[in-house]
């Protein structure tokens, strides 16, 4: 019965999980891993080990909890309310994070649009900044260093090229799992995570790059600021990405999922293209134009 | 689809495999999440409470008595940050996860275990806020709206402040999730959209504005870290950054965060009024279009908290008329209230007498807001104590307000026993009296130009901020009333009947016993 619980019966219960331990120990790790970074950015003695000791808790939490949660969807737990109930929840979550970038975003369109005219207008201009040209890139008026900006042709252009095709690679994954091709699926759910992993490698090159050649760092004005924390949230994002994708990979392999019911793989793909989509449009403002 | 029985065939009353403390630690149950949200809100009612003692007793005379400036600061920032995060946020999520369920017809949360953790970060996080004053330093004083550059220079209290803002914006997005993902997915049989209470309407427009802005001020306060300890330059302007940035920031949140507390609280009156009138809610539709409405206007209204920053005059305009316009979404909603008190069969009893109170008093908030709305006034009056009275007036008389009308409404459908009525009359109306005594007083010293967030004043403002102090510890002494009005019902309240009032209709009064067994809806009625 278990196994057609899915798509056939009509559902009476929903799936109330039992009471468990991991939340609190969430909060637990989040709280020790806040107050050692706060130790560690103000170079008291300490805070490392609470990181540490924090994520390493966070990582059995998560192990723990997700484990819980692959276990009852194996075991047909999960009917089809429940898989509209994920849907709607993985849908808000990226709601969230557009939003999360929405603000770094507006931050760029602030300092290009308002603040770097307003340092060079008049005004400033004879009061302030003598000679502040409003130029984009600027790391504005009190920044004597010459850097030179991260142009968009290079690596960037390759990274979205990357990132572009491990969208499509990843759809082809999908068709093979909806269409039982379990071969297909694994080889190019694999395919997916080596070109998330490749884009990772060149932006990490792309950094080095940066730091060492072009003398453009996290502190250079707020172009250094706007690029190194947008691409870096990005980076962030495509990393996570790629460790959710892994362990979709490691389940697919284990012959988790059915054609009809994978939601964890379908949530995963909604990320990866979501990270995808703000890629492109980092890619237009903060690269190109 | 026998295992999935098995989970719920012996549910009935017990609290699964944990007892004591580990119960309410583990529960994946709503309804006792919804009572750890309401206590702990409680517990920071007091705490914020203390911090707003502590800053009337410094107003109490001019000069400097009890504390210096520094600490005063402190005092004013964290009031904010605990009332807002701590107390009223928290206390409306209590609401919603004790009723939504019930009101919708649903087994639980969609999110169980998540609901878990929504609820047990929030005592992290505030443990976070309060060890800020533990550190060399102390607490952050920069005020509850964090604004760049001050926050940059601050000291280590600073950070601990913006990872419990973190893991606050985190719990919140969490539970937000959790509800609009109940809401859209868990409703009975029959029980449409335009069918659910008019509480469980506010919440689903309130949790879409907090996942919406939630991650924006998680942003802001990013680039507040960024700028303190990695050499950025967002607040920067040598940089070619601007600390003007962050406000529209902050306030691109922050605007919205006002419809998130008052929004369950329009929620919680719209059950009460009805119910005590013994009619039908006025005006529903408008009442969903009207809550919809303010949830969009609200995201293009966020700088008219920063006329005086310096911004074009066609700025101005747009966000002074964006503003203004709010007021009509509003005033539909005034007006159904009273219509639907109009011709009922009214009776006054405590939840009711709280939520006539939010009305008369909200809706001054609401003016004096329109007030402010103009851009041209609001220069006269921005950081003035007129400010405070106005906020003072939509967070206290309006979210408190519904808060407590909402406890009394429901504790006898949650406790199955009474409160004492003549002892909420006694809390409602000294609640009402020093609320007034405390807050009303501050319009004429905001407007006489007294500034808000400064430990010492000339002497031409003595006389309202003695009146104002005397008001504000007879309101905090007032609260300890309602605490033990709250114990004296759980120890030894009456029994409750089933349906304590009846004008109350909604299904948790009807289709469930009073009070509500610990599992409820495992199957789902069907709504006709």
């Amino acid at each position: 019965m278990a196994q057609t619980a899915y798509s056939s019966t009509p559902q009476q219960h929903y799936h109330v999980p039992q009471p468990m331990p991991w939340p609190i120990m969430g909060s637990a790790a989040l709280f020790l891993m806040a107050l050692g970074a706060t130790f560690v950015f103000n170079d008291s003695s300490g805070g490392w080990i609470s990181i540490a000791f924090g994520f390493m808790i966070l990582l059995y939490m998560m192990f723990r909890w997700f484990g819980d949660v692959i276990r009852e969807s194996e075991g047909g737990k999960y009917g089809a309310r429940e898989d509209l109930s994920f849907r709607w929840g993985m849908s808000w979550f990226i709601l969230s994070e557009v939003m999360f970038f929405f603000g770094f975003f507006g931050a760029l369109f602030w300092a290009r649009v308002m603040s770097v005219p307003d340092l060079s207008s008049l005004l400033h201009n004879e009061m302030l900044w003598p000679g502040f040209k409003d130029l984009w890139p600027s790391a504005g008026p009190g920044f004597a260093e010459k850097f030179t900006p991260m142009g968009a042709w290079g690596v960037p252009a390759i990274n979205t090229l990357l990132l572009l095709s491990s969208g499509i690679t990843l759809t082809y994954a999908h068709w093979g799992l909806v269409n039982n091709q379990r071969g297909k699926l694994n080889l190019f759910l694999f395919l997916t995570i080596v070109l998330g992993a490749t884009f990772l490698g060149f932006q990490i090159y792309e950094y080095g790059h940066a730091y060492s050649e072009l003398n453009l760092k996290l502190t250079t004005g707020v172009y250094g600021s706007t690029f190194f924390m947008l691409t870096g949230f990005h980076g962030f994002h495509v990393s996570l990405g790629a460790i959710m994708l892994t362990v979709i990979l490691i389940r697919c392999l284990s012959g988790h999922f059915k054609s009809d019911h994978h939601f964890a793989f379908e949530a995963v793909a909604w990320y990866w293209h979501f990270v995808d989509v703000v890629w492109l449009l980092l890619f237009v403002v903060v690269y190109w134009l | 689809m026998s295992a999935v029985l098995d989970d719920h065939g012996h549910a009935h009353d017990h609290h699964g495999g944990y007892g004591g403390i580990m119960r309410w630690i583990t529960t994946t149950n709503h309804k006792d999440i919804g009572t750890l949200y309401l206590w702990f809100s409680f517990v920071m009612f007091m705490v914020g409470g203390v911090m707003a003692l502590v800053i009337r007793a410094e107003l109490f005379e001019p000069g400097l008595q009890f504390v210096n400036p520094d600490f005063f600061n402190q005092m004013t920032t964290m009031h904010g940050l605990i009332m807002v995060f701590g107390a009223i946020m928290p206390a409306f999520v209590g609401f919603a996860n004790w009723q939504i369920p019930m009101m919708i017809g649903a087994p639980d949360m969609a999110f169980a275990r998540l609901n878990n953790w929504s609820f047990w970060i929030l005592p992290f996080a505030a443990s976070l806020l309060v060890l800020s004053f533990f550190m060399p330093g102390g607490a952050p004083g920069v005020g509850w709206t964090m604004y760049a550059p001050l926050t940059v220079q601050m000291g280590m209290g600073m950070d601990l402040t913006i990872f419990a803002v973190h893991l606050l914006g985190m719990s919140s997005i969490m539970g937000s999730i959790n509800i609009l993902t109940t809401i859209l997915n868990m409703r009975a049989p029959g029980m449409t959209l335009m069918r659910m209470p008019m509480f469980v309407w506010t919440w689903l427009i309130t949790a879409y504005l907090l996942v919406a802005t939630m991650p924006v001020l998680a942003g802001a306060v990013t680039m507040t870290l960024a700028d303190r300890h990695f050499g950025t330059s967002f607040f920067n302007a040598a940089g070619g950054g601007d600390p003007v940035l962050y406000q529209h920031i902050f306030w691109f949140f922050g605007h919205p965060e006002v419809y998130i507390i008052a929004l369950p609280a329009f929620g919680v009156v719209s059950q009460v009024i009805p119910a005590f009138s013994r009619k039908p809610l006025f005006g529903y539709a408008s009442m969903v279009s009207a809550t919809t409405g303010i949830a969009i206007l609200s995201f293009i209204v966020w700088a008219h908290h920063m006329y005086t920053v310096g911004m074009p005059v066609t700025g101005q305009l747009f966000f002074m008329y964006a503003t203004a316009l709010i007021a009509v979404p509003t005033g539909v909603k005034v007006f159904n209230w009273v219509a639907t008190m109009w011709k009922g069969s009214l009776s006054f009893e405590t939840p009711m007498l709280f939520a006539i109170g939010f009305l008369f008093l909200f809706t001054m908030g609401g003016f004096s807001g329109l007030v402010l709305s103009l851009a041209a006034v609001d220069i006269q009056l921005h950081d003035t104590y007129y400010v405070v009275a106005h906020f003072h007036y939509v967070m206290v008389a309006g979210a408190l307000f519904a808060a407590f009308a909402g406890v009394y409404f429901w504790l006898p459908k949650w406790i199955g026993r009474m409160y004492d009525e003549t002892l909420g009359q006694w809390h409602f109306w000294l609640t009402m009296i020093f609320f007034n005594v405390t807050f009303f007083v501050q319009h004429f010293a905001g407007l006489a130009g007294m500034p808000r967030r400064i430990p010492d004043y000339p002497l031409m403002f003595e006389t309202w901020n003695k009146i104002s102090s005397i008001g504000a510890f007879g309101f905090g002494l007032s609260q300890l009333l309602f605490l033990y009005i709250v114990l004296k019902a759980i120890r030894s309240g009456e029994r409750a009947p089933q349906r304590p009032w009846e004008g109350a209709d909604s299904i948790d009064w009807t289709m469930l016993p009073t009070p509500a067994p610990y599992h409820t809806f495992e199957t789902p009625p069907l709504i006709k």
